[in-house]
């Protein structure tokens, strides 16, 4: 509707470790949508009985600012946030190799701070990027985008407007590396081909992300190999 | 393919799920091994020891080991010691058997108040730390104890060794050049005594530059010329 | 319930570090008492909202986002639209922000630049009516705290300004009883512009704009918001420390002096 080929991607800026208190955060822009992610830990277990003796807890919050969107949200969480700050969790917690810290907790925090369809998605992006940024061993990045159908035409990334006419939404969240899907939904209606269909084109467009948040990452930390300072370095660590 | 890939071979900046190597190698600190491959965990610079493959990370928490020195401040006091934050996931604990002043009587809290205080800092030592229990501290040994004077600097832990430099060639700069004493606790909480004032204030302002631009060339000479330029204004041993 | 704070999570030798400095009239980061640090001022960066504004002050960032509703009117005055603050200390800001009802410390930062905004009649609600004792507009100002490094206040105080005087909203005519909206859009009546200017007493110095360091070792601080034309509006005191009649003179004189300053730097935004 905006212009766009079926199956192209809204535009997308990432920024990495932009917060000064969090221990990781990233931002993203994804079409119109803002959001802000942030990562505290690995940190103490508070309250202390949540804490688990084998890895971390991991927690995520997903919530929308009350002037993300149209109608002026109440900042009180509602029942859809809550759904998805525990799918979110869900789709991001395969990646953290939270066994290096028993009995501590790492939060995931996730702002939408302008909402135009797709934020779980971008939410995904961006807190996996966070996650990275708080240095937490990951086996990988997460990347996630949403699919969906309007006029009978399976189309990439709906916006707001096209949401709200469509009659299907697919988010999906994927791991590249492992090709594994961490987190799907769907509502609407669709065929099993106009789904799978879908699905595929919603996986091509998570490596498509996958590989701007590795440019986001290497844009923040780019490092210039210095042999000499750095040797004493390596025998430190090892 | 089998071996080394071109971002291990080059010591370029990898982030998770990068792939270091492919066949008998190991995989050493900050990776990870699946199937024949190995993959970098977090973000940093790639690097290879004999057939070990490691990644130096940019960022992340600290992890105390064994014998680290490390700075802490105390936040509360116990029947038989104090609980120590040690700016880890973990709270440490300093019993009152490991301080010079026990004498093996019975501790009694006020007696433990005159030793340390809530929000005193001190340089302890790690003697204890495993996955089943929070790091226990020592403050027996030379040069360890309550920290009265100078001022403290706090950088990511993962940059204290390039603060102290191939064979302490960096701090040996810090040091001489500002006129203070540099004691770099392996939790990146830095302690900078001088005999005024500004002349901690210089080295403490060299520290925060050498964690900002610790991936870049020629750093050692930069931050001396800054110290230099700054020292400028300043009497020393006022 | 209002209960004491938990004791900072500051050692006290870092205390005793801004304390020193502070004796000898230096301040941690090199700023004079009547320095502000780096202010930077961005309106409109959420464009679906009616207006919106970010701010930085040294490395606290503060997002304000203002939005225009239609609502039914308060019945002691029912010709007048409602003005309402809120601000939410989000925990991405700082490690001990817990998700939840606001707690103290952010109601009374909405309170305060609540009063600010209301007392010195910045926006004529008169103009927001629509249909007396039934039908007035509602314009919400949501601050939303992204990083905390002292002094928000004053931060919050600015984004909530600057996101109400950027603000745009459709342009309309009531007839009979009804909102009929036009094609233009048109800016709030604003018809003031507060600032305040929060001083904090550490050791018997003054300084303005506290960083969290300094914030955490203060005694007690004052925040004065003052109106364009050099009225106070607004004043609170905070902590648990105490000032002398005197100094509270000479922090009123230097906060209507210094909100001359913020003041033009976020109109000069507007344009």
């Amino acid at each position: 509707m905006d212009g766009r080929r079926l199956d192209e991607l809204r535009p997308i800026k990432l920024e990495v470790g932009i917060l000064d208190k969090a221990d990781g955060s990233a931002y993203i822009e994804h079409g119109r949508n803002k959001i802000l992610a942030a990562v505290f830990g690995p940190r103490e277990a508070h309250p202390k009985h949540i804490a688990l003796a084998d890895r971390a807890v991991v927690k995520c919050r997903y919530h929308m600012a009350p002037f993300s969107t149209d109608e002026r949200k109440s900042p009180a969480p509602s029942r859809r946030e809550l759904e998805l700050s525990k799918v979110i969790r869900e789709s991001l917690e395969p990646s953290i190799m939270s066994e290096y810290f028993p009995r501590s907790t790492i939060d995931i925090i996730i702002e939408v701070l302008q909402a135009d369809a797709g934020t779980r998605c971008a939410g995904i992006t961006a807190a996996s990027l966070a996650l990275a940024d708080a240095g937490i061993p990951l086996r990988e990045l997460v990347a996630a985008c949403a699919a969906g159908k309007i006029d009978g035409k399976v189309v990439l990334d709906l916006s707001d407007i096209e949401d709200k006419k469509g009659d299907a939404d697919l988010p999906v969240a994927y791991m590249p590396k492992s090709n594994a899907i961490g987190l799907l939904q769907m509502d609407g209606s669709m065929t099993e081909e106009e789904l799978k269909q879908a699905l595929d084109m919603a996986i091509n467009a998570c490596k498509t992300i996958y590989d701007m948040q590795r440019d986001a990452l290497r844009r923040k930390y780019h490092i210039e190999r210095d042999d000499s300072e750095t040797e004493e370095v390596a025998e430190v660590k090892a | 393919m089998e071996g080394l890939t071109v971002l291990a071979e080059r010591k370029q900046l990898v982030g998770p799920g990068d792939v270091l190597a492919e066949g008998p190698y190991f995989a050493g600190e900050n990776t990870y091994r699946e199937g024949s491959k190995i993959f970098a965990s977090r973000v940093g610079m790639a690097d290879v020891i004999g057939n070990k493959l490691i990644v130096m990370p940019v960022k992340g928490a600290y992890i105390p080991r064994m014998d680290d020195i490390v700075l802490g401040r105390v936040f509360d006091i116990g029947m038989s010691g104090w609980q120590v934050d040690i700016y880890a996931p973990y709270p440490a604990m300093l019993p009152a058997s490991e301080t010079p002043m026990h004498r093996g009587r019975d501790s009694v809290r006020h007696d433990l108040r005159s030793i340390y205080g809530v929000g005193d800092l001190m340089i302890a030592q790690v003697i204890a730390f495993d996955r089943t229990r929070d790091p226990l501290l020592t403050t027996k040994g030379r040069g360890l104890g309550k920290v009265t004077s100078g001022r403290v600097a706090r950088i990511n832990n993962t940059k204290i060794p390039r603060v102290i430099g191939k064979k302490g060639s960096m701090i040996t700069m810090l040091k001489k050049e500002t006129g203070t004493d540099i004691i770099p606790g392996q939790n990146g909480v830095i302690l900078v005594t001088g005999r005024n004032p500004d002349q901690e204030l210089i080295a403490v302002e060299a520290i925060y530059m050498i964690e900002r631009e610790a991936h870049t060339t020629g750093l050692t000479d930069r931050v001396k010329a800054m110290i230099l330029e700054r020292m400028k204004g300043i009497t020393v041993g006022q | 319930m209002s209960a004491t704070h938990q004791p900072s999570p500051v050692a006290k030798l870092e205390q005793k570090t801004v304390r020193d400095l502070i004796l000898k009239g230096k301040r941690i980061d090199d700023r004079g008492p009547l320095d502000y640090r780096p202010l930077t001022i961005m309106l409109g960066t959420v464009e679906k909202a009616n207006g919106s504004a970010q701010v930085y002050l040294g490395k606290t960032k503060i997002l304000a986002g203002v939005k225009v509703q239609v609502g039914t009117p308060f019945p002691d005055t029912p010709n007048e639209g409602i003005l309402t603050v809120n601000a939410e200390f989000v925990p991405l800001a700082y490690p001990t922000f817990e998700a939840g009802p606001p707690d103290e410390n952010s109601i009374e930062l909405a309170r305060v630049v609540d009063r600010g905004i209301r007392e010195s009649k910045a926006i004529d609600l008169a103009k927001m009516c629509i249909d007396p004792g039934k039908k007035v507009l509602v314009i919400f100002v949501d601050v939303y705290v992204l990083d905390h490094d002292g002094n928000l206040i004053d931060a919050a105080g600015m984004a909530a300004l600057g996101a109400l005087i950027s603000a745009k909203m459709q342009a309309f005519e009531v007839k009979g009883g009804e909102i009929k909206y036009k094609d233009t859009k048109i800016p709030l009546p604003m018809q003031n512009y507060p600032v305040p200017i929060t001083s904090v007493k550490l050791d018997g110095s003054i300084i303005v704009d506290p960083c969290l360091e300094e914030e955490q070792v203060m005694s007690c601080r004052l925040t004065v918001t003052t109106d364009k034309d050099g009225n106070v509006c607004a004043m609170q005191k905070g902590g648990l420390g105490v000032f002398t009649p005197e100094e509270i003179k000479q922090i009123i004189s230097s906060s209507v002096n210094k909100s001359r300053e913020l003041r033009e730097k976020i109109l000069s935004k507007v344009n």
